[in-house]
């Protein structure tokens, strides 16, 4: 075992186009965290204070601990949970270009969410008020997932599923524009919602959130050789004993629990999911088992500090913080496109053609 | 019994309502390496895959040296590797990953690679010259190496049947006699080997050929043997002949 290791570390020459090894970018994820919920807690509406343990004031006291530092963490274990599914979700697809949101569960969500406001309007049932927006988010993710199983008559064939999410998706996304067009007043509500938004965090959000992902990550833990062996082919993956079924729905359970309590907790956060994958991958060469675990940091890091930026950009007003990560996301991308044109385009565009032909 | 590593019977596969392979009656050799080989669209590809267990067909396949209550999916995975024609890879897996998922049949679900594990993923990579690649990414090998990687993948799982499903289209001649060389080795180990190939010549060095067209088996025998090699030149329409040069069978086009 170790003279295995040794000779590994010995040869890393090989591996010169990666910038830097697995257990760096745990720690600089990690401490970028760290750091990102410390500003956090710092950062108001006012500027910058840093005022843990002032005794004397409690309302900087109820500031700092009632509504910056579960903010922080719920933007960290919000993007936590995207970034899982999009690793999730590019391992599910076996396409690179996956998004957690491709089994419709953003418009079902979005659905269910204006229906909801609808209601709220309309008639004042205490029932509807203790599912809350939150719940008829998840609620809305869940069915729409549902209805892209259904249409794509189960799970054996990822193109169809594929298709079945975009068709849910668009039909579901006119539906509720439709909503919104017989019910004009609902918009400004529901644009804090599809824009994504970090500002409604409280710490009953956290403690939603953190066990799910929890639970998200043991899941993928447990499918993560199965996803790696399914990059071979399913033949080969069958032929080395993994029961494809099961694997898939709990992928897919996995997958649309994951993006529900997310969407739900943060709304439509766009490009994390699709864009902290990627980022772990052009750092380090890693096997799911890492690749889900590093993009769940990513995702983290990214959404904590997008919510930083939201805060102080243009303050004491905020951005909504998923209009942040849909610049920076899609200019991470665009540069990531630009630079695989330049460096190797030819071996590229070769593996995205086989990928997207093997969906 | 012993000296079988497979048995077939009544195997047939439909695609959309047509018959694409109709095998009575097979019979692999332990320790031996077979070669299927046909013209194309003879069902070479779809007979392995059922054979391997990996497509849907009616009939049965029984491997003796199996126990039969070993019947978990696993057990048969340890038993019964499969290396697959222009095989998809994850390109951002390093070699030395890559090669340990061919012991995922071995390993727990939460369980971390054992001392056995790592020691076979070493000794597949030396036998086809690829340890030297370890750390490197699967996207950045060239097709050679990327195939002799694959294999080594399929060796990782030490089975007793090994099969191939033209591993050697697309490699350049050094490669190609490395790859007999690797096979040869396997059969010698008395593991058994059993290979769907293009090439008649490479067909020509299995120790036993099953000439297969229209989905059925038109003979099955050694490979050195003139009966096979007259039944090659016919499935072939007689455009090929079969020449001895020095022991060695190798077939050229007759125009």
């Amino acid at each position: 075992m170790k003279n295995i290791d040794n000779s590994n570390s010995n040869s890393n020459s090989y591996n010169n186009n990666k910038l830097t090894s697995a257990s760096t970018l745990l720690l600089f994820l990690l401490l970028m965290g760290c750091t990102g919920l410390t500003l956090g807690t710092c950062l108001g509406s006012t500027g910058f204070e840093a005022s843990w343990f002032s005794h004397n004031d409690l309302i900087s006291n109820q500031i700092v601990w009632e509504i910056r530092l579960p903010r922080s963490i719920g933007a960290w274990l919000a993007g936590a949970l995207l970034g899982l599914s999009g690793a999730l979700a590019q391992g599910l697809f076996r396409n690179p270009l996956a998004d957690p949101y491709l089994l419709g569960s953003a418009s079902g969500a979005s659905l269910c969410v204006a229906i909801m406001m609808v209601m709220f309007d309309e008639f004042s049932n205490p029932w509807l008020y203790k599912l809350g927006l939150n719940g008829a988010a998840f609620l809305g993710a869940m069915i729409a997932v549902l209805f892209t199983l259904l249409l794509a008559r189960g799970m054996q064939h990822t193109l169809r599923l594929l298709l079945a999410g975009v068709i849910v998706g668009v039909v579901l996304g006119a539906l509720t524009s439709l909503v919104t067009i017989f019910y004009p007043e609902l918009l400004p509500s529901m644009q804090s919602f599809m824009l994504g938004t970090t500002n409604l965090m409280n710490w009953s959000s956290v403690y939603f959130m953190a066990p799910v992902l929890l639970l998200c990550i043991f899941v993928s833990w447990i499918l993560s050789r199965a996803v790696d062996s399914l990059g071979l082919g399913e033949a080969t993956a069958i032929s080395l004993g993994v029961n494809l079924g099961l694997y898939r729905a709990l992928l897919i359970l996995t997958l649309a629990l994951a993006t529900g309590v997310s969407v739900a907790q943060a709304g439509l956060i766009s490009f994390v999911g699709l864009a902290s994958p990627h980022l772990v991958r052009s750092i380090v060469n890693v096997t799911f088992r890492k690749l889900m675990f590093f993009s769940a940091l990513m995702g983290g890091v990214m959404l904590l500090f997008a919510d930083l930026a939201s805060r102080l950009l243009i303050s004491p007003r905020e951005i909504p913080v998923g209009l942040l990560t849909a610049v920076f996301g899609g200019l991470y991308l665009i540069w990531l496109l630009s630079r695989h044109s330049v460096s190797n385009g030819n071996s590229n565009s070769n593996l995205n053609s086989s990928k997207a032909s093997n969906l | 019994m012993n000296d079988v590593a497979l048995i077939a019977s009544n195997i047939l596969v439909s695609m959309n309502g047509d018959e694409v392979v109709n095998v009575d009656n097979l019979k692999i050799s332990k320790g031996k390496w077979t070669c299927i080989v046909g013209p194309n669209g003879a069902g070479k590809s779809t007979l392995l895959k059922a054979l391997a267990g990996l497509i849907k067909h009616s009939g049965c396949v029984d491997l003796p040296m199996l126990s039969c209550a070993a019947n978990e999916s696993f057990k048969r995975a340890q038993h019964l590797a499969w290396l697959g024609q222009n095989e998809e890879c994850p390109d951002e897996l390093s070699v030395y990953d890559l090669t340990m998922l061919g012991r995922l049949p071995y390993q727990g679900i939460l369980s971390s690679p054992s001392l056995d594990d790592h020691t076979a993923v070493k000794e597949a990579l030396e036998s086809t010259q690829s340890w030297n690649l370890r750390n490197r990414a699967m996207g950045d090998l060239s097709g050679g190496e990327r195939q002799r990687v694959l294999l080594s993948r399929a060796l990782t799982v030490n089975a007793e049947i090994l099969m191939l499903d033209e591993p050697i289209s697309n490699l350049d001649p050094q490669n190609q006699a490395d790859f007999i060389a690797v096979i040869r080795a396997l059969t010698k180990k008395g593991k058994t080997v059993l290979s769907v190939l293009h090439e008649i010549t490479f067909g020509l060095m299995a120790d036993e050929i099953l000439v297969l067209n229209n989905g059925r088996i038109i003979r099955h025998g050694h490979s050195s043997d003139s009966k096979t090699h007259l039944a090659l030149e016919q499935v072939f329409d007689h455009r090929i002949k079969i020449h001895d040069l020095n022991g060695l069978w190798i077939s050229l086009p007759k125009i």
